[in-house]
């Protein structure tokens, strides 16, 4: 088999992880380990590595795509709702979820927060789970985050008839390292070479991991990069550009690929930012959930989702712009996310103030029309290529 | 027949004029922080810390009340305009971007002074994930000190001792800090605690005045009066002498109109006929508050209860600053107990046990776009109160401040639908 | 024995709804909602009063024997053939008059006036339609025809098409805003006429009327509903929301019926009812008007089609396009984009009209579900496309639940408000 026809295999497989609704990866992983939970979190970040060492399969729970018909989820729902939560109870009363034995919701904004207890009322007797990160980052918000991945890691593994493990922990963490640094290459290689790796690519190779085993998703994209890097493709006369607001609710397909045909490599992104949430190795010495707690604190990637403490998110920005030699900015935020959208005026302020142009619009996960982000991305690009500005 | 009669001089709110007073000499002296060298911390009302402020000898500003006086007294869409002008996003909080707007505009307060710029900004994270962003963005403007207060959500119905003590110790080991650095004094803990007691004497008061309405009919509005009535606890005054005279001023005057079996005071007068007792969840709508108001008492409706008037703290339920001793903990203990640090369970259970509790006849959501940490699941606990009722609720959708999503026939069109349902179930 | 009345001011369409003591419906007035509100009740009221008496010619017929009731139901359609026909002659004149006031407008009015002559000769064919269906509008009858009569002068360069279609579309909404005071009698003389009564049959009708005039209709009350309800000059207990008028009529329509949907041209209602139609629970949609009825006529629109025609084209669709968004402002991109990209006109009109019924879906279920029996109402329950995947959708979430729609079903609040009326008159 030729390296791209094995690329098309292992990019057919993502895909259809990808919208495979009814979750068949994780009752395939089910059957395979008798008697092992299988535990769904949403976004952004949850510590997979803890439910991991407690012996279940961490699920990433990314909404519906735009392949679930809402009916019952817009029942529970105004008009001014995200469509994230939609598809996810529409997904939870068609019974998609039951094969999973609870639910993790991290406290990213208050509509998440408020599914969690969305959950306690429509699926009383499930587990359901609220983890509080830490917005007092310090030793004190450290030690009461550390609490909190205690009892996440009691409570799973009780599930999974396994008592708590330092070891496994520690063991999980490291698993967790290799998946870190496989997608660190996979980001590398697209800032470096992006005519090698579409966008489209790298979201469908990154988002597999939210429903794979970790060794398997880590062989996965380290297979992937190096088949990638033998491809011989030209680069284009395209702009580069970061997208950025998409760490949430993720973007449909045809989005991606419209940006890309509109004239820009997109050389960096926050999708799937939960995996790459924190920066470098995670030391696990010998307090592994200690580790995790403090590596929360200090190599937390910077997000909207996260209290800004010392350094402004906007300088942030800017550094990761430049470092990328990228053109310019495109904001993707889906309508009513609070936390992308409120940043978007500083983060815009700090780009003109470094003379970076940017461009923004707003989607939803089931957004079908794309002639309107064609035409802005193409201007944009056609602009920037012709002017080097816009 | 009118809903209304005039209500006599002796019978009007003698409470309202004291609390105008008590807003006048604050803003007052926000106004002269300049020759004074008093200091300023601008927070939020849910979870507030206002007896740690007034310890510190600081002045409290909060701009969720900025916006929603804006919003009374139509100054709200420029200011959002000018917002969204400046490139905030139509989606997201209007109490936010009027603030913002207000800011760009030059500060100026509801009594038409200008406000002084913060010195500190005292974060209190407290039920609503927007506090954060909007702090955030008030930080750039200022380039003062925050403090950070994280409050975790009580997820699970009750608030863990775990909460409890990383709440004090955030006190202890950040806030605090943070409030002696700014004010250059040194906070006295004793002196907090006797604070938080006079907190209580006042909260006593507003406790009996909001359980009137358990009476028929209700001496009281729980939700368009009550929102001023709980003005001075949710803000700068609490753990004051004058909030203890306001409080004990009021339950005088709501006394005497239960005791001559009068309704509510509406801005039409008195409420002649109790024909509807609802409950209600969810803010109301500023910018046409009394059109909004007007709906309701024309029908004769009487809210007895309403969760809104619990954002700053569950008095009804028994929650006493200083019942605690430890007065960090007391606050700690405030923070995790407001209304908008309940799970959604515990907000459905408290509905649940008001319309029980108060006798009603039905209940009504008001969603408002801006606000999604209420919002967002009310369509879920409806039928979950539905349900454990067996009365049917209704559901209108408004906002805080910005009059775009403001529409009375609209509202109207829903209320009376639903009242003539209620009529037609009671007749049937 | 006296009579009720319900008028239902909807957003596009005001009904009238006239019922006798028994509860037994008498009469039925439609008109498009114009300018006034108060003109489209009067058109309305005047309509099913007139209606009425038809109906009590017809049962005073009917007392003489079966032949005699198939008479009645002949006159009522001859009644109304000659209803329309006099509203074609008004709008003549006053087309021709302004078609006159335009620069060069005598060539045109000529013209014009030979292309009413045309229509007016056909009226009986071109009328038969409102005369079997009451729920047709006579604006959109006469419209299509008068288009394409236009269309085919324009093209054969004898008139401008601007101009013609100027002077109409003014005249017709001047009409629709006219109350008319047509006499029984008179129009029921010419009616017969027209149709070729022979002499023993109009001789019959003339003392079926004699009898029926004896004895005038009295409304002893009125109950007003819908949108624009309060524009009514009723006093407030002669004023019930339609949600309430929405439940009792259509229990009235299905005595089975437990869960209502509505879709009218500005909002949708899920209502729940209980065995007596009381309502027991109720939601209505968003603010703005995606998903209504008011959607499907900005397709039609874009797409150049009669109103009536895209829930048949969309019924030969192969599959449909999955539309995510029924936001009336977008229609018309979201249209021309999948056009754009190939997809097939009546697969597309099959996917709007999906993502129509997922938001009544969402609506039923806010609401508390879909039980059964199930009665769908409204102007969009005449659309057979949102019928069949609404019927397929239930069944797949809530099971096999029986489905009602009901021929006169636009009239199922005004239907409600008479039945109010008659409980107020009676208590």
């Amino acid at each position: 088999m030729s390296a791209e026809q094995e690329l098309e295999r292992l990019l057919d497989r993502c895909e259809r992880i990808y919208g495979d609704v009814a979750l068949e990866e994780v009752k395939a992983w089910k059957a395979a380990h008798p008697g092992r939970p299988a535990i769904g979190h949403l976004p952004v970040y949850v510590p997979r590595e803890v439910i991991h060492a407690a012996g279940a399969l961490p699920v990433a729970l990314q909404g519906g795509g735009d392949q679930v018909d809402i009916v019952r989820g817009d029942a529970c729902f105004q008009s001014y709702i995200c469509h994230l939560p939609r598809s996810t109870v529409e997904l939870g009363l068609q019974g998609e979820l039951d094969l999973l034995e609870g639910l993790v919701f991290p406290s990213t904004c208050d509509v998440i927060r408020n599914l969690s207890g969305i959950w306690q009322l429509l699926f009383q007797g499930k587990y359901v789970r609220y983890l509080d990160l830490p917005q007092a980052l310090n030793d004190t918000g450290g030690l009461f985050y550390l609490e909190d991945l205690e009892g996440l890691m009691n409570d799973v593994a009780a599930r999974a008839n396994q008592k708590p493990d330092k070891a496994a922990v520690a063991a999980s963490i490291r698993l967790y390292n290799r998946n870190r640094r496989a997608l660190q290459l996979l980001y590398e290689l697209r800032a470096e070479a992006p005519q090698l790796v579409a966008a489209d690519e790298a979201f469908l190779v990154a988002r597999a991991g939210g429903q794979m085993e970790v060794s398997a998703h880590s062989d996965l994209v380290e297979t992937f990069v190096s088949l990638a890097r033998k491809r011989n493709r030209r680069k284009e006369d395209r702009i580069r550009v970061v997208a950025i607001g998409a760490f949430c609710e993720q973007p449909p397909l045809g989005l991606l690929r419209t940006l890309e045909r509109s004239g820009c490599y997109v050389v960096d992104d926050d999708l799937n930012l939960g995996a790459r949430w924190i920066q470098g190795d995670v030391e696990p010495g010998d307090f592994p959930l200690k580790a995790l707690s403090k590596a929360y604190l200090v190599q937390s990637t910077w997000a909207s989702v996260r209290f800004e403490d010392e350094q402004f998110r906007g300088d942030q920005l800017v550094a990761r712009v430049k470092a990328l030699r990228a053109d310019g900015v495109i904001f993707a935020a889906p309508s009513f996310c609070d936390p992308a959208l409120l940043d978007q005026p500083p983060l815009q302020k700090a780009l003109t103030d470094a003379n970076l142009p940017f461009i923004s619009f707003k989607y939803a996960e089931n957004t079908g029309q794309f002639q309107g982000f064609r035409e802005q991305a193409g201007t944009f690009s056609d602009s920037l290529k012709l002017w080097g500005t816009t | 027949m009118s809903a209304t009669r005039p209500t006599t001089s002796a019978q009007k709110d003698i409470s309202m004029e004291r609390q105008k007073a008590m807003l006048a000499r604050h803003f007052q002296e926000l106004s002269k922080v300049r020759e004074t060298g008093r200091k300023v911390a601008y927070t939020f009302v849910p979870g507030n810390l206002t007896e740690l402020i007034s310890e510190a000898g600081m002045l409290g500003v909060y701009p969720e009340i900025n916006a929603l006086q804006s919003g009374m007294r139509q100054r709200s869409a420029d200011f959002i305009h000018e917002a969204e002008r400046l490139g905030h996003n139509e989606d997201v909080c209007t109490y936010v971007k009027c603030d913002i707007g207000m800011l760009t505009k030059g500060n100026i307060g509801p009594t038409g002074e200008k406000l002084p710029p913060p010195d500190l900004l005292l974060l209190s994270y407290t039920g609503c994930f927007t506090f954060m962003k909007w702090f955030e963005l008030l930080r750039r403007e200022y380039h003062c000190e925050i403090a950070m207060l994280h409050v975790p959500y009580a997820a699970d119905g009750q608030p863990t001792e775990a909460m409890r003590q990383y709440i004090a110790k955030q006190l202890r080991n950040e806030v605090i800090p943070k409030f002696e650095k700014v004010s250059g004094k040194k906070l006295d803990l004793d002196s907090l605690a006797a604070r938080l007691r006079r907190s209580a004497l006042a909260e006593e008061d507003l406790s009996w005045v909001l359980e009137s309405a358990k009476k028929k009919p209700s001496p009281i509005d729980a939700y368009f009066g009550a929102v001023y009535y709980v003005g001075p606890i949710f803000t700068a005054f609490r753990g004051g002498e004058d909030c203890i005279g306001y409080y004990r001023a009021l339950r005088q005057e709501v006394k005497s109109r239960l005791e001559h079996g009068e309704g509510p005071v509406t801005p039409d007068g008195t409420l002649a006929k109790e024909r509807f007792r609802l409950v209600v969840e969810g803010p109301p709508n500023w910018t046409h508050f009394r059109d909004f108001w007007k709906i309701f008492y024309e029908e004769g409706v009487v809210f007895v209860a309403s969760t809104y008037t619990k954002v700053g703290g569950l008095y009804d339920r028994g929650f006493r600053h200083g019942a605690e001793k430890d007065p960090l903990l007391s606050l700690a203990d405030y923070c995790l107990s407001c209304y908008t640090n309940l799970s959604l369970p515990a907000r459905v259970d408290l509905l649940e046990r008001y319309v029980r509790e108060y006798a009603a006849d039905g209940f009504i959501f008001n969603s408002i776009k801006s606000c999604k940490s209420f919002s967002a699941g009310q369509l879920v606990m409806l039928r979950e109160v539905e349900k454990r009722t067996g009365i049917p609720g209704a559901f209108i959708e408004s906002d805080l401040v910005d009059p775009r999503y403001y529409s009375q026939a609209n509202i109207k069109n829903r209320v009376e639908s639903y009242l003539q349902m209620l009529d037609q179930r009671r007749r049937a | 024995m006296g009579h009720y009345l319900g008028i239902d001011l909807g957003s596009t369409t005001t009904k009238a709804v006239l019922i006798d003591g028994a509860g037994k419906v008498q009469g039925f007035g439609l008109t498009n909602t114009r300018s006034s509100y108060e003109v489209a009740a009067a058109i309305a009221r005047g309509e099913a009063l007139a209606d009425a008496q038809l109906s009590r010619i017809e049962a005073e017929l009917s007392r003489l024997g079966q032949s005699a009731a198939e008479l009645g139901a002949e006159v009522r359609r001859a009644y109304r053939v000659e209803v329309a026909a006099g509203r074609l002659a008004s709008l003549r004149a006053r087309t021709l008059e302004l078609a006159r006031a335009t620069p060069k407008g005598d060539g045109a009015a000529q013209k014009l006036e030979a292309l009413f002559a045309k229509m007016l000769a056909d009226a009986t064919p071109l009328f038969s339609p409102l005369a079997a269906d009451r729920s047709r509008f006579f604006r959109d009858v006469v419209a299509a025809r008068f288009l394409s009569e236009a269309e085919e002068l324009a093209q054969a360069r004898e008139i401008s098409f601007e101009l013609a279609m100027g002077a109409f579309d003014r005249a017709v909404v001047e009409m629709e805003n006219t109350e008319v005071a047509a006499e029984l009698g008179p129009t029921l003389e010419r009616a017969m006429a027209r149709a070729r009564f022979s002499p023993a049959k109009a001789q019959a009708v003339a003392e079926a009327r004699g009898a029926v005039e004896r004895q005038p209709l009295e409304v002893s009350r009125m109950v007003g509903t819908g949108y624009g309800r309060q524009r009514l000059p009723f006093p407030k207990e002669q004023i019930r929301s339609e949600i309430l008028c929405h439940g009792l009529g259509a229990h009235a329509l299905f005595s089975k019926t437990r869960t209502v949907l509505d879709i009218g041209g500005q909002d949708t209602k899920a209502i729940q009812v209980d065995e007596q139609g009381v309502v027991t629970s109720f939601q209505m949609n968003d603010r703005c008007a995606a998903g209504c009825g008011r959607y499907l006529g900005y397709i039609a629109e874009e797409m150049n089609l009669g109103i009536h025609e895209l829930g048949p084209l969309a019924l030969t669709a192969t599959r449909a396009v999955r539309i995510s968004s029924t936001c009336t402002v977008f229609a018309g991109v979201e249209l021309r984009e999948r056009l754009s990209l190939g997809e097939r006109r009546e697969n597309i009109l099959l996917g709007l009209h999906r993502a129509i019924v997922l938001r009544a879906m969402s609506l039923l279920a806010r609401s508390g579900g879909v039980k059964d029996e199930f009665t769908f109402t409204g102007g969009v329950a005449r659309n057979p496309a949102v019928v069949r995947e609404l019927q397929s959708l239930i069944d797949r979430h809530y099971g096999e639940r029986r489905l009602n729609v009901h021929s006169d079903s636009i009239y199922t609040g005004a239907l409600g408000a008479a039945l109010f009326a008659q409980r107020q008159g009676e208590a």
